[in-house]
């Protein structure tokens, strides 16, 4: 059942997943609505222009909660995230007109039988945005 | 801050319920495209009792113990220089559909760093039972004056 997290399937080292967001204002108040999180520096250019930001940024918490996806779907039904956790290094303004594109690399950082330790990238505008962003997976009992 | 803050235990927050159709709209929200997250009848067949949210939705049971923070008379907390510095999740169990989520927040740690203060806040996440579900661990960066 657990083929996919087996060390006879994947080694230390290895891409898992791999996967571009493109995001938009619209995602933006979308992940507010969702979330309750409706900080206006999130939405609105003057207010964040008021406290010293370039304008819009997304929300730390979406970028934590998409940076995961791309391991949930690698993984399926043969293990669970049970920890996870990142530090927000940079912000990722999101334009009006263009929005902004993040890039998430998955790379086995730990493997164990428990299961895994998934390191993600996160990359936007060529730089990283988030750091130490761990994924530890548990095996799904059979 | 106040560092006095340090080792403070809030209430337990209003019992949260979390619906099925609330699951889905952050699971769309954060690009989730498993079936476990939308389908319940896919997350049946896994074994759970309906759909299952994703990783960083306790962020939203969360939320209710970081306001009663920040609403804290004696915290000296500036809402408005407030950065989110670092997250984790930390479950026994995945949440789904169904469960009913009380949060207890500690502070578990208050410093201070060259003139700004972090303060860590754990909140804890317990089912109707009582049982531990999840544990999520903010540490909020507070800017001090520039």
């Amino acid at each position: 059942m657990s083929d996919r997290i087996s060390p006879s399937a994947i080694s230390v080292g290895d891409v898992v997943a791999e996967r571009d967001f493109s995001l938009s204002r619209d995602t933006l108040v979308r992940y507010a609505g969702a979330s309750g999180d409706f900080n206006p520096i999130h939405y609105r250019d003057d207010v964040a222009q008021s406290v010293g930001l370039p304008g819009v940024l997304a929300h730390g918490m979406l970028t934590m909660g998409l940076a995961v996806q791309p391991v949930i779907d690698w993984l399926g039904t043969d293990g669970w995230v049970s920890d996870y956790q990142v530090r927000f290094t940079r912000p990722v303004p999101v334009d009006a007109a263009d929005g902004a594109s993040l890039t998430v690399v998955a790379k086995v950082g730990v493997l164990d039988d428990a299961g895994a330790r998934i390191d993600l990238t996160v990359t936007f505008d060529g730089a990283t945005v988030l750091g130490k962003a761990q994924v530890r997976v548990t095996l799904a009992a059979a | 801050m106040n560092p006095e803050l340090q080792g403070r235990v809030f209430a337990p927050t209003a019992p949260y319920l979390v619906g099925r159709e609330k699951v889905r709209e952050f699971a769309r929200a954060v690009f989730a495209t498993s079936p476990l997250n939308l389908d319940p009848a896919a997350a049946v067949a896994a074994g759970y009792a309906d759909v299952v949210a994703p990783p960083t939705f306790a962020v939203v049971i969360q939320e209710a113990t970081l306001a009663q923070l920040l609403a804290e008379p004696d915290a000296g907390i500036d809402f408005t220089r407030v950065v989110h510095g670092d997250q984790r999740f930390s479950y026994t169990r995945p949440i789904v559909a169904g469960d009913e989520l009380t949060a207890t927040l500690t502070v578990a740690s208050v410093k201070s760093l060259g003139g700004h203060s972090m303060v860590t806040a754990e909140s804890s996440i317990v089912d109707a039972n009582g049982d531990h579900v999840v544990t999520a661990i903010s540490t909020l960066v507070v800017r001090g004056d520039e």
